[in-house]
């Protein structure tokens, strides 16, 4: 008997299990996957390494700070900072029709360039920074003021609201044309007033720690382990019953397989609180250059794009829209050596009906197509790299299915977030990015979150 | 323990929260929670150390007990005399 069965082992099922096996709980992680890490993974294709999931990461905030998210998860977990491997950014930049805006970790940049380009708007800007930094993240979760109305109250210039939505939209936006003000806030503070940074070895050096530390503690992890169903007695799980038909009992579960997922996972037949699904999903080129992207005059970290005045946030009609996109190289921070090759990234938006029904050989030939389109609409905004690739590969939403499971192949879940985490059953609970936060440090907090509420205190 | 045992745990727990502070120079009478800038997660950490090294259970309704070094170790003291240090 299990004290908590973890369903998925992506960053919040991991967090989740470190927090239970350090206080003792026996614990078993269940993976579906052959592979951990769910949306945030990576893996080795024709002799090189590559990331999904992870552009950056957000909330970096240096060594020794006591506020903010990463100090509050490197405390909760009991991982000191430098066993992230953490170098900063090197600068981005969001690209709208005529104007350019840069930021980096200091908000000072990012200021300077708002005066500069919307002199106007820097005295409303200053007002957006103090409201945004009042925001309270652990006692107004449920703030879901819209901040579109609460932007334009504040600022006169209806560009500089689009351009400061593109980013955090991108990296964390469920809800489509709009966020909550609370999300807003913590978006915001995350990528501006925080910042981003990376690993050199990239994502699989978190989710290596992760597992290292929860393993060391006596948690268990099943690889290849997905759960067929729930077993529910009375209001009561039980326990899960495996694919392969081998039953684990359990006193608690807690599930990050998404919120309708993990119902139709219960086999009580009970009406369950239908919930809407998260609809954004996105495609991604990768491409493996013969230089530095640095070398071709391209030095940002993360350049988002938009190519006309009003940002669209929403599922396209097109396979992929090609309006708007995220350009990342992971070459472009500061680390102490190079990495091995240049990489460029660009996520677009794309329509998960769309290549959800095409046979496979139409899936190979659009898969194809798309990588040229969404290329050639971002070296619009960036040094034109195409002569210089020597390995590419893609992603589109069906392969978001396969790795993480979730419906729609939906990258930030549910628009309406089951923030309490609770479900139908007294002992049933969810975690990941249908009860909270997105991102690497936002999902790691659920798994946190969810795992001291719920599962810590009996 | 003693009134001072249970002081030095307290520090031990606090050291393993959070590992970065400097606790020399703790103020017992001043709140840990302006004084560490410790949160609501910390606190809880703070009762599930306990737990698990000592197995006591303090109820919700009793963290507010812990919010400083005097108020935690005067909390404790009963719970705590017939533990032996190890």
């Amino acid at each position: 008997m299990y004290d908590t069965i973890i369903i998925g082992a992506g960053m919040s099922g991991l967090a989740a299990g470190i927090r239970l096996a350090y206080f003792g709980q026996r614990v078993c992680i269940l993976e579906r996957h052959t592979t951990i890490g769910g949306l945030n993974s990576f893996y080795r294709m024709r002799g090189r390494n590559y990331d999904v999931g992870l552009h950056a990461l957000t909330n970096i905030t240096p060594k020794g700070t006591k506020k903010g998210p990463l100090a509050r998860l490197l405390r909760q977990l009991r991982i000191s900072w430098d066993d992230l491997e953490i170098s900063p950014q090197l600068g981005s930049d969001i690209v709208f029709p005529g104007v350019r805006l840069r930021f980096d970790n200091d908000l000072d940049l990012l200021r300077d360039e708002v005066a500069r380009e919307f002199p106007s708007q820097i005295d409303n800007f200053d007002r957006v920074i103090a409201e945004v930094v009042e925001y309270d993240d652990l006692d107004d979760l449920h703030q879901e003021i819209s901040a579109r109305e609460r932007l334009s109250e504040m600022l006169s210039d209806p560009m500089l609201v689009e351009m400061l939505f593109c980013p955090l939209m991108f990296y964390g936006s469920a809800r489509e044309h709009d966020m909550d003000w609370g999300q807003f806030s913590i978006m915001f503070r995350s990528i501006f007033m925080e910042g981003l940074g990376r690993p050199h070895a990239g994502v699989r050096l978190i989710l290596k720690q992760l597992v290292r530390r929860y393993r060391a503690l006596g948690g268990e992890l099943k690889l290849r382990a997905g759960v067929k169903r729930l077993a529910v007695e009375e209001g009561h799980v039980s326990g899960a019953v495996l694919e392969s038909g081998e039953e684990l009992a359990a006193r608690r579960v807690l599930s990050s397989a998404g919120w309708a997922e993990t119902m139709r996972m219960c086999d009580d037949g009970a009406p369950v609180v239908s919930r809407a699904s998260g609809r954004l999903s996105f495609c991604e080129t990768i491409a493996t250059l013969d230089v530095e992207p640095r070398e071709l005059g391209h030095n940002r970290t993360i350049t988002f794009y938009n190519d006309c005045d009003e940002f669209t946030w929403t599922k396209p009609d097109e396979p992929c829209d090609m309006r708007s996109g995220v350009i990342c190289s992971p070459n472009n921070f500061q680390y102490g050596k190079p990495l091995e090759e240049g990489t460029m990234r660009i996520t677009s938006l794309a329509n998960f009906d769309y290549w959800q029904h095409l046979d496979e050989h139409e899936y190979c030939l659009e898969k194809l197509r798309w990588y040229d389109r969404i290329t050639e609409s971002a070296v619009r905004f960036v040094p034109d790299y195409r002569h210089r690739v020597i390995d590419t590969d893609m992603f589109t939403p069906t392969t978001i299915v396969r790795f993480t499971g979730h419906d729609n192949g939906a990258v930030y879940g549910s628009p309406e977030k089951q923030i309490d985490g609770r479900t139908h059953l007294d002992n049933l609970f969810i975690c990941g990015t249908d009860q909270g936060f997105v991102g690497i440090v936002g999902s790691i907090m659920s798994g946190i979150g969810m795992a001291n509420r719920h599962c810590l205190r009996d | 323990m003693t009134t001072a045992e249970i002081r030095d745990e307290i520090l031990n727990i606090l050291e393993v929260i959070a590992p970065d502070e400097d606790l020399t120079n703790i103020d017992d009478s001043v709140n840990f929670r302006d004084q560490l800038e410790l949160d609501s997660m910390d606190f809880l950490d703070i009762v599930m150390e306990l737990r698990k090294r000592h197995r006591i259970q303090i109820p919700e309704d009793d963290y507010m007990e812990l919010a400083s070094m005097n108020s935690t170790v005067k909390f404790l003291e009963p719970l705590m005399k017939d533990i032996q240090k190890v």
